[in-house]
């Protein structure tokens, strides 16, 4: 019995946490297709450009300016990508600013690969977080037990945000109904920047506890966590901020699970699996709202 | 009857138009041999040729019917490892699957070809046949995904494309799967085209065929369907069957595309058959216009010559002016994706449009009379 424990605990802890991470990035995704409509391919990579600013930022500054300047580097990369590259498509169909995302997430990658050389980098260990505990017997890194407390505390507050003050109040107009919205006098376009820089926020967080736990840095590496995390967020239910949050922990520990067994092959199409399982069956996910297609 | 006319014009001017380009490849093949300095055309001119026929597979189901699916390059894996692992010659088999006694497929369809038709004749008939072979395979590959996937609309069923690629991707990487694809090493040693033409003759057909196929009713029923679906279905337009012909056929040209990928590589390995593929390809067909034929065709070459050659000397720092060394790896790609981003931003008609290039033609004779008469 205590020897299943023991597994039990060695798969669902990194799963946990892995979840957790997925769910700070999945918030990104939602919160803008809410809005906008739009897969913001670019997330994942805003996410590496916050992994690799860390790097370098650790070199030339102490912990807490290096994590804080990472964080304002990455809030306003979300904000110019979304002025200069999807602000000027507002009018334009959806599949235009759906490449103009992939046209963002070429872009950012090429330029990642040119100011590092195409070499992944080891990530700095950051102290206090990365020390190694023992939870029940295990060995494990501190950042696989505070991830999931971190990302409950942050969603906790970004569900304050969106409902009790009159930011998130225009959030979720903007997201019902854009066009009545804009009547209403909601300044639409403070609105989805406001969205990207929390996303943003959200992501540069999300990547100290994902690289801590994955010590390696390259221009494509955000890429799958990326679409994983997009994947939580059409599972809860796009939209929806705790339906991000639990399909992030789904997939986590769905995944660790699959790992344990030893099939760690099929960990990633097994998540792929998932969302086409999910969008035949119920493609408005756990918590998503029917949406009605106007004729 | 006048339908079958211009068809048949269009079968003709296509031919000569392969003809002439077929010549013009042979001469292109001679230049680069022997003008040194231009050895980069030969190895632009066969990419690009490739890249035409994927990009216009892609067109005909994203910019023709207006089904956005990123699932190109999880056909295009298909079709490479079929080709590749169906035109390893016997005797080489066990030197490539070292790892798994030679693999399971003891045959090589060239060869068997070859074996009562005469060498030549016979292996390229049998690598046509194997193109094909990938086409058919990547036809009913696209046939089971959009089963479950064509229900879904824009956004969602790119993204359940991507997923399928992704899973195609793991199980030709799978240990278990090892014996057949050669797992995660790579595939090699297969009998390849070396010159040139045969990539633009195979490639000139597929694109003929697509144009034909464009210009029919079922073409016609496909615009209707990316222009508005309730209307179409209106009009009695089967949405489900139509929408299932052009994924199916466009499956089919990316399967035979990847097929010709992996000649031209001349060595496959699915770890390179990532989402970042696809979206180089719907760059391409974004850049020429969506919604045009001769526009992606000619985006592909122009996509292939910035990318490998004419922004090269970006990449070379030893070209840097002054202290500040701006030019290193890597810079021209930059370059390169800002010029996307630009055209993706501003000019998001892309090159033609949904025009094609004889239209253009038309019109300028047109408006050239027009002037004239005014003299």
């Amino acid at each position: 019995m205590d020897q299943f424990f023991q597994t039990a605990l060695s798969w669902l802890l990194p799963g946990i946490s892995v979840g957790g991470q997925y769910a700070l990035i999945a918030l990104g995704y939602t919160m803008v297709y809410g809005i906008l409509r739009l897969i913001n391919f670019a997330h994942g990579d805003i996410f590496t450009v916050a992994g690799f600013v860390m790097f370098y930022a650790i070199t030339a500054m102490p912990l807490g300016a290096a994590v804080l300047f990472t964080i304002a580097v990455t809030v306003l990369l979300g904000f110019l990508v979304e002025r200069l590259a999807y602000k000027p498509l507002r009018s334009a169909p959806r599949m235009s600013v759906m490449i103009s995302a992939i046209g963002v997430s070429y872009l950012l990658q090429n330029l990642m690969w040119y100011i590092t050389g195409g070499q992944p980098q080891q990530y700095p260990s950051l102290p206090w977080i990365s020390d190694w505990i023992n939870v029940g017997g295990i060995e494990t890194k501190r950042v696989t037990v505070i991830t999931p407390i971190l990302t409950i505390v942050l969603i906790v507050l970004l569900l304050l945000l969106v409902k009790k003050t009159r930011v998130g109040l225009a959030m979720r107009a903007a997201s019902r109904d854009f066009e009545t919205a804009r009547l209403m006098g909601i300044k639409i376009n403070t609105v989805i920047s406001v969205t990207f820089i929390i996303g943003s926020f959200l992501a540069a967080v999300g990547s100290f506890l994902f690289f801590s736990n994955y010590a390696t840095v390259s221009p494509t590496v955000g890429t799958m966590p990326g679409l994983k995390a997009f994947i939580a967020a059409v599972f809860g239910g796009i939209g929806s901020i705790p339906g991000a949050v639990v399909g992030g922990f789904i997939i986590g520990i769905c995944e660790n699970i699959i790992r344990g067994a030893g099939y760690s092959t099929f960990s990633d199409a097994f998540t792929f699996a998932l969302l086409i399982l999910v969008l035949c069956v119920k493609p408005t996910g756990l918590f998503g709202e029917k949406l009605e297609e106007k004729v | 009857m006048m339908k079958q006319q211009s068809n048949k014009r269009t079968i003709v001017l296509g031919l000569i138009l392969i003809a002439v380009m077929a010549l013009l490849s042979v001469a292109a093949e001679a230049l680069a041999g022997s003008v040194s300095g231009l050895s980069m055309l030969l190895v632009v001119l066969k990419k690009g040729t490739v890249y035409a026929l994927l990009a216009v597979s892609m067109n005909l189901l994203n910019g023709f019917t207006g089904l956005f699916s990123l699932g190109q390059a999880g056909f295009m894996l298909l079709g490479a490892y079929t080709y590749a692992i169906l035109a390893i010659p016997v005797a080489k088999r066990a030197g490539v699957f070292q790892y798994y006694d030679g693999g399971v497929v003891q045959f090589s369809i060239p060869e068997i070809f070859s074996g009562f038709l005469g060498d030549v004749v016979g292996s390229v008939i049998g690598m046509l046949l194997t193109l094909v072979l990938c086409g058919l395979l990547a036809a009913l590959l696209g046939w089971l995904i959009g089963l479950p996937s064509l229900r879904l609309k824009s956004d969602y069923l790119a993204i359940a494309t991507l997923g399928f690629a992704e899973i195609l991707r793991t199980f030709i990487q799978f240990e278990g799967s090892a014996p057949l694809t050669n797992g995660s090493n790579t595939l090699r040693q297969y009998t390849t085209f070396q010159h040139l033409y045969p990539y633009v003759i195979i490639v000139g057909v597929c694109i003929l065929l697509i144009v034909l196929l464009v210009n029919s009713t079922y073409g016609r029923a496909f615009k209707a369907i990316r222009d508005d679906e309730i209307a179409a279905e209106a009009m009695g337009i089967n949405l489900a069957r139509h929408k299932m012909l052009s994924f199916v056929i466009s499956s089919f040209f990316a399967g035979v595309g990847g097929g010709l990928m992996a000649m031209y590589m001349s060595s496959v390995q699915a770890k390179g058959f990532t989402s970042a593929m696809t979206y180089e390809i719907l760059l391409m067909v974004v850049i020429g216009g969506i919604g045009s034929i001769s526009g992606s065709v000619i985006a592909s070459f122009l996509f292939i010559g910035c990318s490998e050659w004419w922004l090269r000397f970006l990449d070379d720092s030893s070209n840097n002016i002054g202290s500040f060394q701006l030019l290193a790896p890597g810079f021209r790609m930059v370059v390169f994706s800002v010029f996307i981003m630009v055209i993706v931003l501003f000019f998001r008609r892309g090159l033609l449009g949904d025009r094609e290039l004889p239209d253009l033609a038309r019109r300028m004779k047109k408006s050239f009379r027009k002037e004239g008469k005014h003299k």
